[in-house]
């Protein structure tokens, strides 16, 4: 095919790391909570489509975007509370299947109230007016929304950062992560910190489906098919690494869409060629330890 | 909907204890008159569609419109009294699902006819089993390949249009009007594939330049890397092949993108249900093609009864194309039933190839040696602007009136002329 210049390469590039941009923020809050918790969280993908059914109701109140975007992450994290509090509680210490199976069960308990509730036809999300359109950003025109979401990635990592690494509570939590023994020897209630943090897991992942709605609508499957990329990223990255989550996310990205430039028809397999590369070099990804899951 | 699937075998004792007082009731009010008079067995359609699934909205319409069909034979006497009964099915868009259901209404329903699917692949199956067992089965859904000798049989009929068809009236409009240089993006599958096939043929008359063909999987909720890719070649029409949510994605992100600032995008078939799933932003100023819309009320009176009687029994709702395509499907065979004065397959499809047939959309029948129905094809506009309700989201562009001549020949189908 004719038309390829240094210009499109550029492009593509930048496509990919948009793209990217996407999957950081869905895998951050999968790999938080796995880090932390060792929970495999299965239901990530629906509290990602309940994010967007949260939001697309509120709009219809009468609500705007803006309001969205703080309105519903407040609103599923509060649900991932709960979920913690009630559901997966019970099963700490119990070996990781546990979880796992659980949260499996229950992402399909949530996808099957969505359709009771609003329909199994999917709903338009209808991008916000003044980030509608496309800007030329040197090598090309690129949606405005799109570079909207790389900020709003950028800004959620920055903010978790800070948490985590400046703040006496990100301590904690850091410190529960990797000896929750000795913690609760110091006198810290280890399960309240497990529980804040699988509530800003949660709530991280109805951010990015909030985000994700304008570019693809709304339909209660849109969990799956990103849980199943999501996994590539995480175990590529290293399961439970939130650096790599993000180095990972980006990789995938660019992977996909310099696949698509030049053989479209592999865009889909290449990110799992990857996944398998990179299990044989460095099994345990980029960044993860060894043994999380032993 | 309006029929459950229960599983064979898993009668619960509420259902037992359900039916039985169902019946107790039944036998002492006065339906039980009504029950003696129709003592023969109903005629039954078995009706096999993908509710679940990307292209659940489109079922779900062309169930309403199948139901419609049933109620008007039935109110209009039925067949010498005996009335008819559509047999809902879930094909989950499965061919394998599909065989399996199709099968059991054979078998276990008794069903004398078989009429729906939605999708190029799945009729396939159901074609398989119904030409098997000697069954007629009438295709609601576009296919190529079901009117080639290798997959036709004397049962097989096909009420829908073909992607050669609709391909054609979509290109004979768009390369006269937007220009030569086109590129495809195109979902790889057989629906894809036939369409493109389509355009490249009528495109030689056009002498169009193909710029590129991107296939990209079924199923894809991302285009952002292959929209870059495709402005590059800056074609004058870029050409979307796919159905159901993936167009749905598709031109909200090429909205997105800008592409329609500098390319025409046509697609082969503009969906009805899925132009209003993804919302009239998205849609706006695409050309595609169309089996019905229900905005043709003022030149045909068949769509305006059609409309009518749709929007009685459905709350004022309007069919959409897939809806038209049940309707017709069902009614067909059903007035080909009273034509015959029976359901015996072989008086039926000489009943069916005799009709000259206007139930919804102006004149059809059904070419003698495919089966397929001749009949119009419209090329559409979807507009964002003056809509009069919900469902006022095309504009007629032209039509391309019933010939056989905008079909493949009986001969280049494998066919003895």
């Amino acid at each position: 095919m004719a038309g390829l210049s240094l210009d499109l390469i550029a492009l593509q590039l930048f496509a990919g790391l948009a793209l990217g941009a996407i999957y950081v923020l869905f895998a951050i809050g999968l790999s938080l909570i796995f880090g932390m918790l060792t929970v495999v969280n299965f239901a990530h993908g629906a509290f990602y489509m309940v994010g967007a059914y949260v939001g697309l109701y509120l709009i219809s109140l009468g609500g705007n975007f803006w309001l969205c975007l703080v309105a519903v992450p407040l609103v599923i994290g509060l649900f991932g509370l709960a979920v913690e509090r009630l559901l997966i509680r019970p099963l700490y210490g119990r070996g990781i299947d546990y979880p796992l199976l659980l949260t499996f069960g229950l992402s399909y308990v949530m996808v099957e109230c969505v359709r009771i509730a609003f329909g199994k036809t999917g709903y338009p999300f209808d991008t916000p007016e003044i980030l509608q359109g496309a800007v030329n950003i040197g090598v090309g025109y690129f949606p405005l929304y799109r570079l909207f979401v790389i900020g709003a990635t950028a800004a959620v990592l920055l903010a978790l950062w800070l948490f985590l690494e400046r703040t006496s509570f990100g301590l904690i939590i850091r410190a529960g992560a990797r000896d929750p023994q000795i913690v609760r020897v110091l006198g810290v209630d280890i399960s309240r910190v497990w529980l804040i943090v699988f509530g800003i897991g949660t709530a991280i992942a109805g951010f990015a489906g909030l985000l994700a709605a304008p570019l693809q609508g709304v339909i209660p499957e849109m969990g799956g098919t990103i849980l199943a990329e999501a996994f590539v990223v995480t175990v590529v990255g290293g399961m439970g690494s939130i650096g790599g989550a993000v180095l990972a996310g980006l990789l995938v990205g660019v992977v996909i869409s310099m696949t698509s430039l030049f053989a479209p028809e592999m865009a889909k397999v290449s990110i799992f060629a990857l996944m398998a590369i990179v299990l044989i070099v460095r099994p345990q990804g980029f960044f993860g330890r060894a043994g999380l899951l032993s | 909907m309006t029929r459950k699937v229960t599983r064979a075998g898993s009668i619960s004792r509420r259902r037992l204890l359900t039916t039985a007082s169902g019946g107790a009731v039944l036998a002492a009010s006065p339906f039980r008159i009504n029950l003696l008079q129709a003592q023969e067995a109903p005629i039954k359609i078995g009706f096999p569609v993908p509710l679940t699934g990307p292209y659940g909205a489109e079922a779900q319409d062309q169930v309403r419109a199948g139901q419609l069909a049933v109620a008007q034979f039935n109110d209009a006497g039925g067949l010498n009294g005996r009335k008819a009964e559509l047999v809902v099915r879930d094909d989950k868009l499965n061919p394998g699902e599909a065989a399996t259901r199709t099968l059991e209404l054979v078998e276990k329903e008794k069903v004398n006819f078989v009429v729906g699917s939605l999708s190029a692949a799945v009729q396939l199956a159901i074609n398989n089993v119904t030409k098997e067992r000697g069954i007629i089965f009438n295709s609601i859904s576009q296919s190529d390949a079901i009117n080639e000798a290798a997959d036709f049989s004397k049962y097989t009929f096909h009420e829908a249009l073909n992607p050669h068809m609709t391909a054609g009236a979509v290109g004979r409009y768009a390369f006269a009007n937007f220009g030569k240089k086109v590129a495809f993006l195109t979902a790889d599958y057989a629906y894809g594939h036939e369409m493109v096939r389509g355009f490249l043929e009528v495109g030689k008359q056009f002498n169009i330049e193909n710029l590129g063909d991107i296939r990209h999987p079924l199923g894809t909720t991302d285009y952002s890397t292959l929209l870059p890719r495709l402005q590059a070649l800056k074609p004058d029409i870029l050409c979307i092949s796919n159905f159901g949510r993936d167009q749905q994605i598709v031109l909200k992100q090429a909205t997105d993108f800008g592409v329609k600032k500098s390319i025409q995008i046509i697609a082969p078939l503009l969906s009805h249900a899925s132009r209003v799933a993804a919302g009239a932003q998205a849609f706006e100023g695409v050309v595609g093609g169309c089996s019905f819309y229900w905005g043709i009320e003022d030149k045909f009176a068949s769509t305006k009864a059609f409309n009518d009687a749709f929007r009685k029994m459905y709350d004022g709702k309007l069919p959409t194309d897939y809806g038209a395509l049940g309707y017709g499907g069902v009614r067909t065979v059903l007035e080909a039933v009273k034509n015959a004065g029976t359901v015996e397959t072989d008086k039926v499809v000489a009943a069916l190839e005799a009709l000259k047939y206007d139930y919804y959309k102006g004149p059809q029948y059904y070419r003698k040696c495919d089966h397929q129905s001749v009949q119009s094809v419209l090329v559409i506009k979807s507009k964002s602007k003056d809509m009069k309700n919900d469902s006022d989201v095309f504009e007629v562009l032209s039509t391309e009136e019933p010939s056989e001549k905008n079909l493949r020949t009986c001969e280049a189908l494998g066919h003895r002329s």
